[in-house]
Parts: structure tokens; sequence; C-alpha cells
């Protein structure tokens, strides 16, 4: 037989390949930060630039201020106005209440549907609701947003006697829309991944299907169905186009759902189209899109964290 | 306890002698399979097998792997059905009713035909609530007899000594031979009558091995039990009985001294001396 020459391999060829595939990596990385120094470099100006801060300093936007002599202090987000008021607790509150309303109704619709899905569904029909509600999560937000605007908004309002036609609740169940994909398609994962040890063990005990799955399969799967519903809170409070066009956008302190309500995103996108460049408004706008920024990637934080914590815990490393 | 006498036979692997000594031939059936056969899809993994396993006895099945061996064991408390698209016929009797038709509920069935897996399969709980599971899924709420019964679970298997103190420690914290051993405390809670062990010790070292198999001794004397096992040392040390399998049939079964020493047939032969498998 002849002999084998075997070539020595191109430690050229190697050395380029392995840096590119590194590149790729960094990329994505690099364009977060850059994007959050862009971002955060355009609301600097709130620290330190005294005539910004005359209008906008830090406690400004936090506490109540008096604008008007004689008058009672209060917390407005009132940018334009002769006295402008650049308050952003009714913005906070508008997001919060928003996202409360799309978690309240996304989470039993999501996560019962990863349950059914997951558990009791037939092959043929869980091969139509998968698909199905994936889909979901590839319709626009514009579409959605324009949904929640003509048709829902009206159905609400005449099913409830809604005062407001637009206000926290109709943008909140357009935004649980949007939501619904996120914890599905993840809280579905994470019930179908539980080992097929953990279902004999329990049949073999004699629990039936049902208690297989929710004493069993579900509490196995909490990690992974809590990681969905972060991803979708994250989703919830940075979603534009749907709150944009739904919420109604008053910027006002209410803390029922059916008044109307404004979110930072919404503000962003309302409002910095319009801004005249380096103005205290700007700055502020600015200053919002960082918090947007630090506020959801602090929710993602905060989740992976519970997330380990939990997988820790069910592996037996902490009690 | 007769633990002396197990742990020598432990110390001498082969003593048959000293297993069949045991043997009393009139103990009665437990388990009387008919004629059973079983499919995946369109592939049968079972013909037409006919077995009588006696009470209070173990009854190992040997044979090489795929042979059907884990098959037979899971129809013999219905888990079979949990996989879908498997077809079955013949009759499995417990204690003369037939579990497949006399029965509607497969839980009930699984209740007094317990199971031990291959690989320790304990919960993500608690060693409490690991034990706990199967009597509050049956029904059993007061909780100073689960405390009562996980107690007397985990020192029949020879468990409690180890973790009395931290019975609220996650399952994960024990070794492999401590959840098997867990595993085993578990399937003895809900008062089985039958506990069917499917290669319980194939995953462990020696020593946790020899703790199963001393186990097995000591619950033989309560249960029933039927072993799927690949270590021939094994079914010898174990079992009265062994049964061969082979490419979905039951070769041989009879008193385990006999298919190990005077095997009738030439196939049983060759697996036992070791010349395939």
């Amino acid at each position: 037989m002849e002999r084998l020459i075997f070539k020595p391999k191109s430690r050229w060829r190697e050395f380029t390949g392995e840096k590119l595939i590194s590149i790729t990596a960094f990329v994505a990385l690099i364009a977060i930060l850059l994007i959050f120094v862009f971002v955060f470099k355009e609301a600097i100006p709130i620290f330190t630039n005294s005539y910004v801060q005359e209008e906008a300093s830090l406690d400004k936007m936090v506490f109540k201020q008096q604008f008007y002599e004689g008058r009672d202090s209060k917390w407005s987000w009132q940018p334009n106005s002769e006295v402008p008021k650049f308050s952003l607790l009714p913005l906070f509150i508008g997001t919060l209440k928003a996202a409360l309303v799309a978690m309240l109704f996304a989470i039993p619709l999501g996560v019962g549907a990863a349950i059914f899905s997951s558990e009791f569904a037939s092959r043929r029909i869980r091969e139509i609701i998968k698909p199905a509600i994936e889909t979901l999560a590839a319709i626009p937000s514009v579409v959605l947003g324009f949904f929640a605007l003509m048709v829902l908004a009206t159905v609400l309002q005449n099913a409830l006697g809604l005062t407001f036609r637009l206000n926290a609740f109709n943008a909140g169940i357009a935004l649980g829309l949007a939501v619904i994909p996120i914890v599905f398609t993840v809280a579905e994962d994470a019930m179908t991944s539980v080992p097929r040890s953990l279902r004999d063990a329990a049949t073999a005990l004699g629990a039936n299907p049902w208690q297989v799955s929710m004493t069993t399969v579900f509490p196995a799967a909490i990690p992974g169905i809590s990681a969905g519903v972060v991803l979708g809170f994250g989703r919830a409070v940075g979603e534009t186009m749907i709150v944009l066009m739904a919420s109604g956008n008053a910027a006002i302190i209410s803390a029922s759902i059916l008044d109307s309500t404004r979110t930072f995103s919404a503000t962003i996108a309302a409002e910095l189209a319009e801004v005249v460049f380096g103005d205290t408004h700007y700055h502020v706008l600015f200053m919002i899109g960082s918090l947007l920024f630090v506020f959801t990637f602090l929710i993602n934080l905060g989740g992976d964290i519970v997330l380990t914590r939990l997988k820790e815990r069910l592996a037996g490393k902490t009690i | 306890m007769s633990a002396p006498s197990k742990t020598d036979r432990m110390k001498a692997p082969g003593s048959i002698a000293m297993v069949s000594g045991r043997l009393q031939p009139d103990a009665k059936y437990k388990i009387i399979v008919e004629n059973l056969s079983f499919s995946y899809g369109d592939v049968q993994a079972l013909f037409d097998i006919s077995m009588k396993i006696r009470q209070n006895r173990v009854t190992a099945l040997i044979g090489p792997s795929g042979c059907g061996k884990s098959t037979f064991l899971r129809t013999l408390n219905r888990m079979n059905e949990t996989i879908p698209g498997t077809s079955m016929s013949g009759a499995v009797r417990l204690d003369s009713r037939d579990i497949y038709r006399d029965f509607d509920d497969p839980s009930v069935i699984r209740t007094r035909v317990g199971m031990v897996f291959q690989k320790s399969n304990p919960f993500p709980k608690s060693l409490f609530d690991n034990i706990a599971y199967g009597l509050r899924v049956n029904g059993i709420k007061d909780k100073q007899l689960i405390a009562q019964v996980v107690e007397h679970s985990l020192k029949q298997a020879a468990l409690w000594d180890e973790v009395k103190d931290n019975l609220d420690n996650s399952a994960f914290m024990l070794s492999g031979g401590q959840q098997q051993r867990l595993c085993i405390a578990r399937a003895l809670a809900i008062q089985p009558e039958v506990i069917l062990m499917d290669e319980p010790a194939s995953a462990l070292d020696p020593i946790s091995t020899a703790k199963i198999e001393d186990l097995i001794g000591e619950l033989r004397k309560q249960y029933t039990i039927v072993i799927v096992t690949h270590n021939m040392q094994q079914a010898a040390r174990v079992s009265d009985h062994t049964g061969f399998f082979y490419e979905g049939r039951l070769i041989e079964y009879g008193p385990t001294k006999q298919i190990f020493t005077r095997p009738a047939k030439k196939k049983t032969e060759d697996y036992v001396t070791g010349r395939f498998g």
C-alpha cells in the first residue's frame, strides 16, 4: 500500500477563520455599547449643563414641583408649555400600567396555551396551535396597534361603557397580544424539555396525566416559564408602536387603567421628531431613552439572576 | 434481619446454592402472564410470552440488549401505555384479575405494582416531598401519616440514617446510589405488592450496587420483585427464579440455580456462559 503523506494544516487559514468568527460575536456587543454611549451622551447635559438643569434637573424630574405661584405643586409632563414641565413620574406610571395590563393578559394565556400544547394537545392540534401563536409574533406591531386603535378600542368602549376610547386597558391588551408568543414559546419549550424520566417516575407512582403535568412537569419547568415572563415584560416595557397608537398618550397620573396613558417609549417616538435640537426637551428625551435602556437591562439581568438561583435550587446546589 | 447471610452472599458472587437453598416451590403465583405479544407500531417486541411469577420471590429477567426484557417489565404495570402507537394482545393477571381488562384506570395498577427505573430519577424537590409525592397524588392529606410513611419507607430502603437530619434538602444533593435508594423508598411509600426494577444498579459503583442487592434480599420478604438485569452475577446473587429472553421471546424460565447450572436450552447456556451477549 502507498505511504500516506499528511500535509501540515494551514496555520494561516485557522488563524483568520478563528478571528473572523470571534469578530461576529463582538459586533453585537460593540453595537450595544455604542448605542448606549450615544444615547447616554445626549443625556449628559442634564447632569452638567446649568441652563438645562434650570428646567430639568434630576430632582425636577422626580419630585413634585410648584410651577405657578399660589398653585399646588405637582408632577407634570408638559415639555412645550410656556413653563416647560419635565416630571417623568406620569410617564413612568403610564409605562408600568400598560405593561402590567399586558402581563396580566399575556401570562395566563401564554402559560395556559403552553401547558395545553405540551401536555394535553394531540399531535395534530399542537401542529396547528404552535405555528398559529408564533405567527402572532410575526405580525408587525404597527398592525397590532392599528387593530387596537380602530377595532379593539371601539369594542371595549361599547362593552364596558368607557369614557375614554383609548386607554391603558386597550393598549395593554394589544400589547399583551405581542407578548403572548414570547411567553408561550419559552414556556412551551421549558415544559417539553422536562426529561421523560420525571414523567415516568410520576406515572409509576399512580399519578394520572393531569397530576403528572401539574405536580411534576410544571414545577420542574418554572425556571424556564419565568424566563419567558421576564422576556415578555421586557418587550412590554420597550414596545413602542402599539402603545403610541392605542393608549391615548395623555401624560397624566392616575391609578385607573381605564384612563388614557402615556409611556416612555411612546413619548420618545411622538416627540423626538419635532424637538429643537440641543434643547432641554431634546436632552430629556435622551434621558428617557437611557432610562428605558437601563430599565430593560435590569429587568433581564434580574430575571437571569432569579433563573440561575432557581436552577441551582432545583439542581440542589443551594437550599 | 438476616444480614450476615446476605452479606456473605455478596462477597461470594456465584454462590448460587445459597439462593436456591431458600427456594420454597409452593409459593403462590402473584402475576400470571398469558400469551403476551407487544408491538411498537409495526415493530413487534414481544412474542407470545407466558410466565408465572411467584409471590415473595425475586424473579430476574436476563438477556442481551434489545431482547424485550424491559418492554416486558413495563407491560406488568401498564407503563407501556404511556408510549403512543403501541399495541398488545394476551393477558397479564395480578392475583387472577386481568390488569388490562378489569381495571379502567391504569394508575390503580401502578399503585399496586411499583417501579424503579434504570437511571435514578428523583423529582427536583426535597427528599421528604419526593417520598410524599406518591401519597399526595393518591389523595392522602394527613400530614402526620405522611411523615410516618416517609420515615418508614426511608428505613425500609436503608436510607433513613443517612438522611434523617436533612429531609428538606434537595434530592439532587444525594450521591447516585443514595438517589436510587431514594427512588426505591419512593416506590415503597405507596405500599405496592409488586416492585418492578429495571436494571436498578446498572449506573452504580460496586458498593452502591451491593447495598441495592442487600436491599432486594430484605424487601423480598414483603414484596414480589421482578428485576431486569444485564449482570448475570447479579441475577445469580439476588434472584430465586430467572427468565432468559432472546429476540422478544422467553426462551427459558426456571429456578435460578437450574438456569445457571443446567440450562435446558442451548441458547441459554451460550448466554449464561458468556458466549454471546
